[in-house]
C-alpha cells in the first residue's frame, strides 16, 4: 500500500462512519519498501490539493520520519523547473514509499486493521457491519 | 450454465483455482478489458487530466490494468483474497484492499474523481448467510461510494442482473444515497452480448456522462457548455506549450527549456 492512500483510508466500522478519529489511522509495527515508480508531476499536483497535510505529517512520524515540513507546499507547478525538486521529494515518499506489513488502528474504537503481502485486510467480524 | 452468484459466496466461488482460471483465459480478458473501455468511454472524463479512481470488485485487476494503461492511478476493492493475491503476482499498479463492498467504502470525503466496477455488483443483490440483508448492504455501498467521490464524481458499473428486481433494487439504493443517472443497454436485442451499465453522478458534474448512441431509463443533466469546459477540451499538450508560452513571456524559466535555474528551491523533506 503506498503512502499516498493512507492519506485517504479510513476506519470502515458502521458507528465510526462520523467521527473526525477515525482519520488518519495510526500505523505501528510497520515494514516499508522502496519501489521505484514511473515520475507523474501532473498527478502529484493534480493530489497535492486533495491531500490532507496534517495526516501526512502524523503518519510520516508514525513510520519514522519527523522531518516534513509543517506547511503543505502549494502553488507547485509541472512545468516549472524550480519546482521539481519538491514534486519529486512528493513522488518518493507518496508514491515510492510503500507499506508491506503492518497494523493500522483505528484512534476512534480501536479496531486493528492488518496489511499483509501490500493489501490492508479491512474485512469486518459481523458484530461490526 | 448457472450463474457464479448461485453457486457460492464469492470469496468462496473465486478460490485459487478459480481465480487462475478467470484470470489466465483470453477470453475472459477480452470481454473485461472491452467492458471497462466502454465504462471508462461512459464515465467521459477530461482525456489528458490525471485522475485517481476506485475499482470495485477489481478481482485479479484484469480491469485495472486497463485503467493504468488507459493513464489511470486507481484503488481497487475485492473481497476474495485469491483474486487480490493473482493480482499481485501480475504487479498491477493499483493498490489493492481486502474488504467487502456491502460493509462500505472506507475512504474519506472527496477521495476519488470516479469509481468503476465491471462485472461485481450484482453480487450485492445475494444474501450469502442468514441474517443478511441485501438491500442495507446495497445502500451502505452506495452511500459511502457516494461520498468518497468528489462532487460532480461520475460511477460507472457494468453488472449482470439476475432479473429485474435486482436491476431495482440497485438503481433503488443508488437513488436513496443521492446519485443521478440511469440505466444503459448495450446491444439490448442481443441476448449473448446485451450489457447493463449503471451511469451516476454524485452530485452535479460540469461534464456529464458520455452518452452517443445510448437510450436511458433516466434522465441524466443537461450539458453545459462554458469557457471552463472549452479550456478543458483543449489537449493536455497544447495546454502546457500555452502555458510555456505565457510563463516564457513573463521571463519565467520552465521545465526542459533549462536544466538549471538560479532560483532559490523550496525546503527539501
Ligand atoms: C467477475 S469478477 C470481475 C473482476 C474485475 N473487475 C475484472 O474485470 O476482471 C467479480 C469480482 O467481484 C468480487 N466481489 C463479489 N462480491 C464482492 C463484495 N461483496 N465485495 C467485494 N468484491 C466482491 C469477486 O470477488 C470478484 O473478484
Amino acid at each position: 500500500m503506498k503512502f499516498l492512500t493512507t492519506n485517504f483510508v479510513k476506519c470502515a466500522v458502521k458507528g465510526c462512519q462520523s467521527s473526525t478519529e477515525s482519520f488518519p489511522l495510526k500505523y505501528s509495527d510497520c515494514q516499508l519498501v522502496q519501489e521505484e515508480q514511473e515520475y507523474n508531476p501532473e498527478f502529484l499536483v493534480h493530489m497535492l490539493e486533495r491531500l490532507d497535510w496534517n495526516a501526512v505529517i502524523q503518519v510520516a512520524r508514525d513510520l519514522g520520519n519527523d522531518s516534513l515540513p509543517p506547511t503543505k507546499p502549494d502553488s507547485l507547478d509541472p512545468i516549472m523547473e524550480e519546482d521539481q525538486a519538491v514534486l519529486k521529494d512528493l513522488h518518493t515518499l507518496l508514491v515510492e514509499t510503500q507499506i508491506v506489513e503492518g497494523r493500522m488502528t483505528c484512534n476512534n474504537c480501536q479496531h486493528v486493521y492488518h496489511i499483509k503481502n501490500s493489501i490492508p485486510n479491512f474485512l469486518l467480524p459481523p458484530h461490526l457491519c | 450454465m448457472s450463474r457464479p452468484e448461485e453457486l457460492a459466496p464469492p470469496e468462496v466461488f473465486y478460490n485459487d483455482t478459480e481465480s487462475f482460471k478467470y484470470t489466465s483465459s483470453t477470453r475472459v480478458q477480452h470481454i473485461q478489458a472491452k467492458m471497462t473501455l466502454r465504462a471508462l468511454e461512459l464515465l467521459n472524463l477530461e482525456k489528458e487530466q490525471p485522475h485517481f479512481l476506485l475499482d470495485l470488485g477489481c478481482g485479479s485487476g484484469l480491469s485495472g490494468e486497463i485503467l493504468t494503461e488507459e493513464g489511470y492511478n486507481w484503488i481497487g476493492m475485492d473481497i476474495s483474497p485469491s483474486m487480490l493475491a493473482t493480482g499481485l503476482d501480475r504487479d498491477v499498479e493499483g493498490d489493492l484492499f481486502l474488504s467487502d463492498l456491502g460493509n462500505g467504502v472506507p475512504f474519506r470525503a472527496g477521495t476519488f474523481d470516479a469509481a468503476i466496477s465491471i462485472s461485481a455488483i450484482q453480487w450485492l443483490c445475494n444474501a450469502d448467510t442468514a441474517g443478511v440483508d441485501p438491500k442495507k448492504r446495497l445502500l451502505c455501498f452506495f452511500n459511502t461510494l457516494y461520498s468518497s467521490l468528489r462532487r460532480g464524481g461520475k460511477f460507472v458499473a457494468q453488472f449482470y442482473p439476475m432479473n429485474d428486481s435486482q436491476t431495482e433494487a440497485i438503481l433503488g439504493a443508488a437513488k436513496v444515497a443521492g446519485f443521478g443517472g440511469g440505466l444503459i443497454i448495450d446491444d439490448p436485442d442481443s441476448k449473448r452480448h446485451k450489457k447493463y451499465y449503471l451511469v451516476l453522478t454524485a452530485g452535479l458534474s460540469e461534464r456529464t456522462v458520455n452518452l452517443t448512441g445510448a437510450t436511458m431509463e433516466a434522465p441524466v443533466m443537461n450539458k453545459k457548455v462554458n469557457k471552463k469546459l472549452l479550456r478543458k477540451m483543449e489537449s493536455g499538450k497544447d495546454f502546457i506549450n500555452r502555458k510555456k508560452e505565457t510563463m516564457k513571456r513573463r521571463g519565467k524559466k520552465v521545465a526542459l527549456d533549462s536544466k538549471f535555474t538560479g532560483r532559490k528551491r523550496r525546503p527539501r523533506f
